[in-house]
């Protein structure tokens, strides 16, 4: 790792994933081929499907190595840890055949198109239509918050396939290609100034007919799945960039001279106590194995969300006024990037009402409002 | 502890649960319960952490940790915590041989309670100048004097192992049995029932040479250590109580209706509910890490489960007496006792703010304000290792 991010990669250190995603893409891109090239990506594939079956352990140390060295957020990973899992459990030989290559090598990248306008953390509201017709699927209608939709080929979908249903059923999963006459991405501007979620609109896009997971109408039981492989091996990983921002605010308290503070000093203790905690229970997770979801897997979004929500603040309360400008340098814009987009860790992937919602109905069995 | 309980753990967590809460005696008389003791001796609990050497079972923190969770979620009131998870640890740590042959055996059998007197607060950052009480030789042995104002279990232990500033520099440990000559014990009305305390005054207690029972340069880093696996212990307890009140406030609060339905299907109280989860298993999380690295656990390890865990209990202590509504604020509904005890745990064994302040040196660097207690901080890191 440390050998490859040099020459031209050097400048990928640290950089790229959430609140960065706009940064380098064209170079990260590349770097997927460097990854595919090294054979690291669908480590924990079955290797009938090209890849490693590594135990989880070895997926989890990798994860955490990729981060200490600085490896930057990965272009390829939602095709590479939740739609390649889904094709492998769901798809048909031939889906596998077409799709699994194009990911695992690096060259093919896929976006997820869940979120509609009105379908947020009640996801089965989804209204986006699909039909059989002339041989293909037809798609109309708009998702929406779709990450990396502008550096996509491909995207799943799903999609209401029975006319009149609602809620989870009748639902189907669609694999779509983005470069079409019938797709129109449009970047959303976020609070950042920058634009990492795009809205995707289908106006009479097609897909071919055999590009559907599962039979027409279980769509939700794909997509559900889909998500449960989302089990969070790259979880330690997440928290070494973590660390890396956590130091970097300690070198921002020195070079402000505030690390003698006493407030900041409790606020920084507290951060780093927050981190290990995380670390602990991700640690936790993963000792239980596979066999069941712990409380613990059902806190740590909403512990980790806000977790670095607080590091974002005491961040900029660091920086004092110098945190009014739009810092130049790298790791004082890190900082600022933490702050803002740190607003929308605890919306994304449930946001912490939901994550509450589901701690209090699964967690502690209270009932359903 | 991994994060996941063996088969023998999970035995040792079904027995204590079951026969702790057929002795529930939080709101009994000073005296508390007798029958509590002599069962706990009787399951070996007592010998849980002293050597298989000194008559003990030689097992670990995790499994001290096991029953520790499920007293503080009965709020059992017994010796347990201070002779078998402050004192036991001390002595396996800081004491000669011959004094851990002398005094364990009985100890594990329960036939001899103790407590530890060291300095108010029992910090683990605690130096010479902190202790309160003071040794000077006497011939071949010893005259201690001075007052410990707060003494856990003061009044009930049979003993006090002490450690003392010595006159000629340095710390000692010495073996003080209740009612002997000098010792004055004044019992403390405290708001926490269930850690009953009392105050020791000790004027002129005379003692023979063998009643120092340290071996030379253990109390350095041993003392630091030993109140920092109590630390940890304490985090346990602190992790059952708090689990306790959110079964409480749960069971509650689906029962108790109000608008024609459940207090529990209000989302206003299923957030308040689902928040003491996030704090429990977070504190849950940390204590696993820190038991599972606890024969060689840093301080920050510790740190990590002490703050995150006397955090949680407050916090659900005091969500159970809110979500209770009214009667959470009653002294028959339960809540209270443990608000009550989460207040105490806070003040013992390093407030959580002290270890902060270790974290954060160990994070930032020292300054001249923190930088003694930095250095025991550093001296307690390395005896771990």
């Amino acid at each position: 790792m440390a050998r490859h991010l040099s020459g031209r990669f050097e400048v990928l250190r640290h950089r790229g994933g959430p609140g960065d995603e706009t940064a380098h893409s064209q170079l990260r891109r590349e770097w997927e081929q460097v990854m595919a090239s090294g054979g690291w990506i669908g480590l924990g594939w079955p290797r009938a499907h090209g890849g490693r079956e590594l135990p989880v352990s070895l997926q989890v140390a990798f994860h955490e190595e990729y981060a200490r060295a600085g490896g930057p957020g990965r272009m390829g990973h939602i095709g590479e840890t939740l739609l390649a899992p889904t094709l492998i459990d769901f798809g048909t030989p031939e889906q596998q055949q077409r799709f699994l290559p194009g990911i695992r090598e690096g060259t093919a990248f896929w976006c997820q198109g869940y979120s509609e306008p009105g379908a947020g953390s009640d996801l089965a509201a989804i209204r986006t239509r699909c039909w059989l017709e002339g041989g293909q699927w037809h798609l109309q209608g708009q998702k929406v918050w779709t990450s990396l939709a502008h550096e996509s080929e491909w995207i799943f979908v799903i999609a209401r396939s029975t006319p009149g249903s609602v809620g989870r059923e009748g639902l189907s999963f669609l694999l779509v290609p983005l470069d079409q006459p019938g797709v129109e991405i449009r970047p959303i501007r976020q609070l950042t100034g920058e634009a990492e979620f795009n809205e995707v609109f289908f106006d009479d896009a097609c897909t071919a007919a055999e590009c559907i997971v599962g039979a027409p109408g279980e769509g939700w039981k794909v997509a559900m799945a889909l998500l449960g492989f989302e089990r969070g091996l790259s979880t330690l990983g997440q928290q070494m960039h973590f660390s890396h921002e956590l130091q970097l605010l300690v070198d921002a308290t020195r070079a402000r001279a505030v690390d003698r503070d006493p407030a900041i000093r409790r606020r920084i203790a507290d951060a780093w106590i927050g981190l290990r905690t995380l670390r602990a229970n991700a640690l936790r997770i993963f000792a239980r194995g596979e066999a069941a979801v712990g409380p613990e897997a059902l806190v740590y979004k909403y512990a980790w969300s806000n977790w670095h929500r607080d590091l974002g603040e005491l961040a900029m309360d660091v920086m004092g006024t110098a945190g009014d400008l739009q810092a130049q340098d790298d790791p004082l814009r890190r900082l600022q990037q933490v702050f803002f987009f740190s607003r929308a860790d605890t919306i994304y992937a449930g946001t912490n009402e939901i994550q509450l919602n589901l701690i209090a109905e699964r967690g502690l069995g209270m009932p359903r409002g | 502890m991994s994060a996941v309980l063996t088969e023998e753990q999970r035995a040792l967590q079904e027995t204590a649960a079951a026969y702790l809460a057929s002795h529930a005696n939080a709101r009994e008389s000073r005296d508390g319960d007798q029958d509590l003791w002599q069962g706990i001796a009787e399951l070996g609990w007592a010998a849980v952490i002293v050597p298989e050497a000194f008559g003990g079972l030689g097992l670990g923190l995790a499994e001290a940790a096991v029953l520790l969770e499920e007293s503080g979620r009965q709020l059992s009131r017994s010796p347990l915590f201070a002779s078998v998870v402050l004192a036991h640890p001390l002595l396996v740590r800081c004491a000669t041989d011959p004094a851990c042959r002398r005094l364990l055996p009985a100890m594990a059998e329960g036939r001899c309670t103790a407590t530890v007197i060291a300095g108010p607060g029992l910090s683990p950052f605690v130096a010479a100048a902190g202790l309160d009480i003071q040794a000077r030789r006497d011939g071949d042995g010893w005259v201690l004097d001075g007052l410990a104002g707060q003494v856990l279990d003061g009044d009930t232990a049979d003993m006090a192992l002490v450690v003392a500033r010595l006159a000629e520099g340095g710390m000692g440990l010495f073996e003080v049995a209740a009612g002997l000559a000098g010792v004055t014990c004044n019992p403390l009305e405290a708001w926490d029932l269930t850690r009953p305390q009392a105050g020791w005054q000790l004027d002129g207690v005379r003692l023979a040479a063998e009643a120092r029972l340290d071996s030379p340069g253990a109390l350095d880093d041993g003392l630091c250590g030993a109140l920092a696996a109590t630390a940890v212990l304490l985090a346990a307890e602190q992790v059952g109580g708090a689990a306790r009140c959110i079964e409480l406030t749960v069971a509650y609060t689906r029962e108790r209706q109000q608008f024609g339905r459940p207090v529990a299907s209000f989302q206003a109280v299923k957030h308040r509910c689902a928040q003491m989860m996030v704090h429990l298993e977070s504190a849950r999380s940390a204590l696993g890490s820190a038991l599972a690295a606890s024969s060689g656990a840093a301080l920050d390890e510790i740190a990590v489960a002490r703050v995150q865990a006397a955090e949680a209990y407050r916090f659900c202590a005091a969500e159970a007496i809110q979500l209770h509504g009214g009667v959470g604020f009653t002294w028959e509904y339960d809540p209270q006792l443990h608000f009550k005890r989460a207040q105490w745990g806070r003040q013992w064994f390093g407030t959580p703010d002290a270890w902060r302040a270790a974290v954060a040196d160990s994070v930032l660097g020292q300054t001249p304000d923190t930088r003694h207690h930095g250095a025991q901080h550093a001296a307690g890191t390395r005896a771990r290792r």
